[in-house]
């Protein structure tokens, strides 16, 4: 309850700070989702339409990277972006870019195993109809992708809500640099070292209530499409 | 395609997210150098005191990566740091052997204490030496909790357990708790399972969350903490920003910049001594 | 033009994971036919009919066109349960025209007037998915005809539907009939054969035990299966 009217005192203050380090969790963890989904959309698609060779170990890979460690993830990205390693030129390392593409990477299986699945469903029901009407497999997955998209919508809420809650990665690459790389989690876990527990927990609290927003967002945009568009 | 409102939102959320990530990356290429250095400066406060003050004279921003020592050398080491702070002697000596750093110069110093429960399980008794109280924590078993993880606290540790004339590596059982963590992490360890554990001053002054701990040891000179700063040899990393890294060195040991140190204090107690040689 | 018909199946068979549903079928199809393909569930009415427009390809036999292998584009199949896109109906049956490489401005105005036929201009805007059963079907007739099939394939197309619905969608089979396109569709409704078929096509346990004028198979059928069916499904 402390822990509450702390959180809901550090909001309303507006301390410029605080909601620099939350606007910046959401800027990283949206950027992130989007380019995830970019690659991860039609990949998932492709995997649920396609019949191709291979096909089944990609959906293994794909599914058994859903589950893919965090700090796995940011220790890749960190050794690929170091200046010892093969982008070190770019000079991106412990900086928001940085933050993007670990958490792109970390959210992209996940994106493209939950539309290869929103999508293999829509497919059962439009194949025969598809296959009459002479579309090609690409244009079958450009329409599955389409009529899909209410569904999709949540899916990528559901990879905005991992990237958004995730510290791992973010610490690794982003380095929790005051003011340049330190988002809500990171920040958790330094005022947690701190022993300042309760500003932690007020933070935590801002945290889950966006993450929460997020989900209720996710719910009320399936419920209107269904009566929307059935 | 059919549905304009929806393809509309869609667009409309992609512009803004790419926008933000070209803000962002548009901020990260302003004039900044990159400091690798320990948990103890940063969770102690005194990076967000002094940084400022160098900042705002200089126009040259610091991005602090806080590790333990041992982790920031390494980051250093490949090449991603301009300027390494921290505080473990023998392993920058090591660093600067290896050509990876120019040259190693003081900044400041604080002290270890020896922390533990109020209780005092093990029966210390408070004190300035450090060596008979660790004999007396090995000899009751009593819990104790270890950085293990290179910094520049846990070298000071097992520095001390050896002079202790212990072999901390045959002499650890289920009492002595290896972390693996930074320095706040271990202090909530040891707040949750009233552990005695060697901490640097100033995380300790600035640490909220203390339970039943209390200072048992201090004031011993082997407790003594020299922190050093080091510029990244720009010969073996050609990237490093040679330039404005020099900057914050020369202003770190300048009459300035070591009395913004000795000016940073925690209620009235002064947490790092300036020691820069002239 | 002229050239896609006959349809000709020559010993097609059917026979997926080694269990033959279909076994042994050799017709021709002409142009301006009316065929109702009957028999009980299971005799293969729907793989017959898939094979035909095919979705499927037989296991054994050829299925040709005109002498050729090339399967002609200028077909369609409306299924039982009409599947809608998430979109409006006018877009449902621009899809169609998009698939089949219709440009965009003449894709509008054919889908506009495909809707039109078969009563749902007032629908045009409406998402498809809110349509009723009966209005889908007719979305998914529209979207078969905005195509001007030579021949027009249905699978049971009525039998999710109430009378009035199936009314109204066999009024539009007709219309379609009427307009030049041949029509091979399956029914488990006997009255709807009557109404629809110039032919009927009788299959039995995968095999054509009759093929044989509408009016002649009503009352006299050629086979002794029909004959059975015939007893066993009218009072």
């Amino acid at each position: 309850m402390e822990a509450l009217s702390a959180a809901l005192g550090l909001v309303a203050t507006g301390d410029p700070k605080l909601l620099g380090i939350v606007a910046l969790s959401l800027s990283v963890s949206l950027s992130a989702v989007i380019i995830a989904a970019i690659a991860g959309l039609p990949v998932g698609a492709l995997i649920a339409v396609g019949r191709f060779p291979g096909r089944q170990t990609l959906t293994v890979i794909v599914n058994g990277f859903m589950g893919l460690p965090a700090v796995v993830v940011g220790l890749l990205v960190y050794l690929l972006l170091s200046r010892a390693g093969p982008l070190g030129a770019l000079g991106i390392l412990f900086t928001p870019t940085a933050m993007v593409i670990a958490q792109a990477v970390l959210v992209m299986p996940l994106l493209a195993a939950l539309t290869r699945q929103v999508v293999e469903d829509a497919w059962r029901q439009y194949e025969e109809q598809l296959h009459s009407l002479g579309a090609t497999t690409i244009q079958a997955t450009a329409t599955l992708l389409w009529d899909t998209r209410h569904s999709l919508f949540t899916v990528l809420l559901a990879g905005f809500g991992r990237t958004i809650a995730e510290v791992g990665a973010v610490m690794i690459v982003g380095g929790n640099i005051d003011g340049v790389t330190r988002v809500m989690t990171t920040t958790i876990a330094l005022e947690t070292s701190k022993g300042d527990l309760p500003l932690a927990l007020s933070l935590g609290l801002i945290l889950v209530t966006l993450v929460l927003a997020i989900n209720a967002l996710a719910y009320v945009t399936r419920e209107w499409a269904q009566r929307r568009f059935g | 395609m059919t549905d304009p409102s929806g393809t509309k939102l869609l667009r409309r959320i992609l512009l803004a997210a790419l926008s933000c990530a070209l803000i962002s990356v548009a901020q990260a290429a302003d004039s900044f150098i990159t400091v690798a250095s320990t948990t103890s400066t940063e969770q102690s406060g005194l990076f967000g005191f002094l940084l400022p003050a160098f900042e705002k004279q200089s126009g040259i921003a610091v991005h602090v990566v806080a590790l333990g020592t041992g982790q920031a050398l390494d980051v250093a080491r490949r090449g991603d740091a301009d300027v390494v702070f921290v505080h473990d002697p023998a392993a920058e000596q090591k660093f600067l052997a290896e050509g990876q750093g120019v040259v190693r110069q003081e900044v400041m110093y604080n002290d270890f204490v020896l922390i533990g429960p109020k209780d005092d399980p093990a029966q210390i008794g408070g004190g300035k030496d450090i060596l008979p109280a660790l004999r007396k924590i090995e000899a009751a078993h009593a819990p104790f909790v270890s950085r293990g993880d290179r910094s520049g606290t846990n070298a000071a540790e097992l520095r001390l357990w050896k002079a202790a004339g212990i072999d901390i590596d045959k002499a650890k059982g289920s009492w002595y708790r290896d972390t693996g963590s930074g320095m706040g992490p271990s202090l909530n360890t040891a707040a949750a399972m009233n552990a005695y554990l060697i901490s640097d001053r100033g995380t300790w002054l600035n640490f909220k969350n203390r339970q039943n701990l209390v200072i048992l040891v201090q004031g011993d000179n082997r407790l003594f903490n020299q922190y050093g700063v080091m510029l990244v040899n720009p010969a073996k990393h050609p990237n490093v920003k040679q330039e404005a890294g020099q900057k914050f060195i020369d202003w770190l040991v300048s009459p300035v910049g070591q009395k913004v140190i000795s000016d940073y204090k925690i209620g009235g107690e002064q947490l790092f001594f300036p020691n820069a040689k002239r | 033009m002229e050239t896609m018909f006959p349809l000709s199946l020559a010993g097609v068979g059917f026979a997926p994971g080694g269990t033959p549903v279909l076994q042994g079928v050799t017709l021709d199809i002409g142009q301006h036919s009316r065929i109702v393909i009957l028999g009980a569930n299971g005799a293969g009415k729907s793989v017959l009919i898939r094979l035909m427009h095919g979705l499927i390809k037989p296991s054994a036999g050829s299925i040709r066109w005109a002498g050729s292998d090339a399967r002609p584009s200028a077909q369609a199949l409306v299924f039982q349960r009409p599947v809608m896109l998430r979109r409006s109906a006018l877009a449902n049956v621009a899809y169609g025209l998009k698939l089949d490489g219709t440009p965009r401005p003449e894709r509008q105005r054919r889908a506009e007037t495909a809707l039109a036929r078969v009563g749902l201009a007032h629908l045009a805007h409406r998402p498809a998915r809110v349509l009723s059963g009966g209005e889908q079907q007719r979305v998914a007739l529209a979207r078969a005809w905005a195509l001007e099939p030579r021949i027009l394939f249905l699978d049971e197309p009525t039998a999710s539907l109430d009378p009035n619905a199936a009314a109204a969608v066999e009024r539009i089979i007709r219309d379609i009939h009427g307009a030049g396109t041949s029509i091979v569709m399956s029914t488990h409704n006997l009255g709807q054969a009557r109404r629809l078929a110039d032919e009927i096509i009788f299959l039995h346990r995968g095999r054509v035990a009759e093929r044989t004028p509408a009016a002649l198979f009503f009352q006299q059928p050629q086979s002794a299966e029909a004959d059975d069916f015939l007893k066993g499904e009218l009072p």
